[in-house]
């Protein structure tokens, strides 16, 4: 077929040119402008990405934050928290737009280590949250302490399941630093008071329900005497659930999830699931946005800031401290 | 309707010299040796793809006992099940020398906008699904009049489906959830089981197959198919309308992923708006380990369904074993290489 004039294709090619520099969810709640010499100060934020209701969470939190502060704050994250070559995108982009103060959870800590630079040689300050970044660049980073939430988890295991039995773990992934903290810190607490506890290989199904579910049917499928299952954030945990249910286990298997979300909360109310860590994402978000203010009138801060971590199972998860950190 | 004419330089396809129809086969008895070297080949290639398949299932049920299961065998053709759908209705595109790159997030999509159809418009649970699976075909439909009347090729025009399918999936949504819930009888579409022991996802798997397998070998679609693949010049210059039957093809592999699409909703039992990137390179790497050729003019429904239990198989097996993950993705690339070189080598072989 003959082509139709390379008018028409050129068009096309801009045009998508244009969506794939666009790509991803981003979103301008203040509808900022550049930001210098301005009014209100910018402050972008960059997160890990759309895929669980957590990170909706983070930005009510920073929302909130902005209000208060009466700055402008953007809000922005990658498809999925495997495209770590898009939110590097975004962070340039994001750089770019040259904001007053820049807040940031690394997917993978390296490869956003030449952009840290790159925002200091600009006098940007950078603001780590939730994963935070392996970097000296950051003035602090607002999260939950990761080891010691995943550690109160595989306490609570330890005691669902008797102190003896197969534990599995479904993390979301390796590379970023919640998937290696929350890993190696329920490994390690199982390791040092549990010698009873046999822990299976880890597998990682890149926080994608489906994948999720499908792995961990066949963990309990290759064990089926597994006593407990640890989901490592909400797509894991939702995964775990799933499989689970399908396989007729509930109640018989003790499965512990992270973070919260409609699926894990009715899970928790009918018994699917035994419990779970939550963080405090809206503290994270609003904790990340004051702790910019601060650096950009040029405050001391803290080397981290810890938003807090708390255990919740039927018997607590009405109550109003708990259900003040929880999301749907 | 013109008969589809001489097409040069063929070898497998339904539009070899005279009528092949299976008609004019019943009414002339002394072409059936005809039929025997290419069924036989046909066969010979389905034969060894699903030998493949019975080697790796052995092989790991020897490894491990429970892999072989009645439980893990319905998992594995459970976790098979989305992208085996969405295999097979790109099985047509991918023969007609075209690509679908929105299958993934297009999938999402249609997810998405069932779950707005049943839960906020309220519709009853048959509209609703019939809307999202037409939703589905419908941007198969935009895919393939892009491709077809624009002269974008079918690369592009599906890659800029797929980012727009992905944000339109989110901006619907809210970026949220949608949790069907409320909706009676929904997340049975994919786990009841109108037959005891299989799940309902599976049975629709398997019905779409004899369908698709139907339509590619017994419809003028199907013909038609092959007749573009093959050699698209002479296709159009024989008199076949190939916009629009591309466009057709186009927009069934869309009705697919709209099944597909409501299969994962009802599975996790909620449209999640960001999931879906990478189930379209899945559903390829399935269509061309069965033996479809990417270049098109070439291919099979029952090579798709194999080539999708076979990826489905390894990694469920691998797990079993626990093989740490990593090795897990190294082995089924691996797998794919290897398929498709088998294949490379089978058909150079046979080959005029």
């Amino acid at each position: 077929m003959r082509k139709r004039g390379p008018g028409l294709i050129g068009v096309m090619a801009a045009a998508l040119l244009i969506a794939t520099a666009c790509g991803g969810s981003g979103d301008t709640p203040g509808g900022g402008s550049g930001g210098s010499g301005g009014d209100r100060p910018t402050i972008a934020l960059v997160s890990k990405g759309f895929q669980h209701q957590f990170w909706q969470a983070v930005r009510q939190g920073a929302e909130k934050a902005a209000e208060e502060f009466d700055v402008e704050v953007t809000f922005e994250g990658p498809d999925s928290e495997s495209e770590v070559a898009q939110q590097i995108d975004m962070l340039q982009a994001a750089l770019d737009r040259k904001p007053d103060a820049i807040g940031f959870a690394a997917l993978d800590s390296q490869a956003a280590a030449p952009l840290m630079e790159e925002a200091k040689r600009r006098d940007i300050p950078v603001i780590a949250f939730d994963s935070g970044v392996d970097s000296d660049v950051p003035l602090t980073t607002a999260a939950t302490n990761n080891r010691a939430a995943a550690a109160l988890a595989a306490e609570h295991m330890v005691e669902l399941i008797g102190g003896k039995g197969k534990v599995a773990l479904v993390v979301h992934d390796q590379t970023s630093v919640t998937g290696v903290e929350r890993r190696d810190g329920f490994i390690e607490y199982i390791k040092e008071n549990a010698p009873d506890v046999e822990i299976l290989p880890v597998q990682y199904g890149g926080g994608d329900h489906l994948e999720s579910t499908n792995l961990t049917r066949a963990i309990i499928e290759g064990n089926p005497d597994i006593a407990g299952i640890f989901g490592a954030n909400e797509g894991s945990a939702i995964g775990v659930i799933n499989a689970v249910r399908e396989l007729g286990k509930a109640g018989e298997i003790v499965v512990i999830g992270f973070d919260s979300g409609k699926a894990q909360i009715d899970a928790i109310k009918d018994g699917t699931m035994a419990g779970a860590i939550t963080q405090n994402p809206i503290g994270i978000g609003y904790e990340t946005v004051k702790a910019a203010v601060k650096a950009i009138n040029g405050e001391q801060l803290p080397k981290t800031i810890d938003t807090g971590f708390y255990w919740y199972d039927k018997s607590n998860i009405d109550d109003e401290e708990i259900q003040a950190v929880l999301y749907e | 309707m013109r008969r589809v004419s001489d097409a040069p330089a063929t070898k497998e396809t339904a539009t070899s010299a005279s009528s092949t129809s299976p008609r004019s086969y019943l009414a002339a008895p002394h072409r059936w040796l005809e039929l025997t070297p290419s069924l036989v080949r046909r066969q010979f290639q389905l034969l060894l793809a699903f030998a493949s398949l019975l080697v790796i299932v052995i092989f790991f049920s020897v490894v491990n006992p429970h892999f072989s299961s009645r439980s893990n065998l319905t998992g594995i053709l459970e976790s098979t099940t989305v992208v085996g759908i969405l295999a097979l209705g790109t099985t047509f595109v991918i023969i007609t020398g075209g690509i679908e790159l929105s299958l993934g997030t297009g999938m999402t999509l249609t997810a998405v906008l069932t779950g707005i159809f049943l839960v906020h418009l309220g519709l009853p649970l048959p509209v609703g699904v019939l809307c999202g699976i037409l939703s589905g075909a419908l941007i198969g439909f935009i895919n393939g009049t892009t491709i077809a009347f624009l002269g974008i090729p079918p690369f592009i025009a599906t890659l800029a489906t797929m980012l727009i399918a992905e944000g339109l999936a989110l901006v619907i949504s809210g970026a949220a959830p949608i949790y069907f819930s409320e909706v009676a009888g929904f997340t049975g579409i994919a786990r009841g089981t109108l037959i005891p022991w299989l799940p309902n996802g599976v049975l629709i798997l398997f019905v779409l197959t004899v369908i698709a397998a139907i339509v590619l070998n017994k419809t003028l679609l199907g013909r038609y198919t092959f007749a573009i693949g093959s050699n698209e010049e002479a296709a159009k210059i024989s008199g076949v309308n190939v916009r629009r039957w591309k466009i057709a093809v186009y927009t069934l592999s869309g009705a697919f992923m709209g099944v597909a699409g409501l299969v994962l909703a009802a599975r996790l039992n909620s449209a999640q708006p960001a999931l879906g990137v990478g189930y379209e390179l899945q559903a390829i790497a399935a269509v061309v380990i069965g033996g479809t050729s990417l270049q098109g003019g070439k291919g099979s429904i029952l090579g798709t369904l194999i080539g999708a239990l076979i990826v489905g198989t390894v990694t469920n097996g691998l797990r079993i074993m626990s093989v740490e993950p990593e090795w897990q993705t190294v082995i089924i690339g691996i797998v794919i290489l290897l398929a498709v070189y088998t294949d490379i080598l089978r058909r150079g072989r046979a080959s005029t």
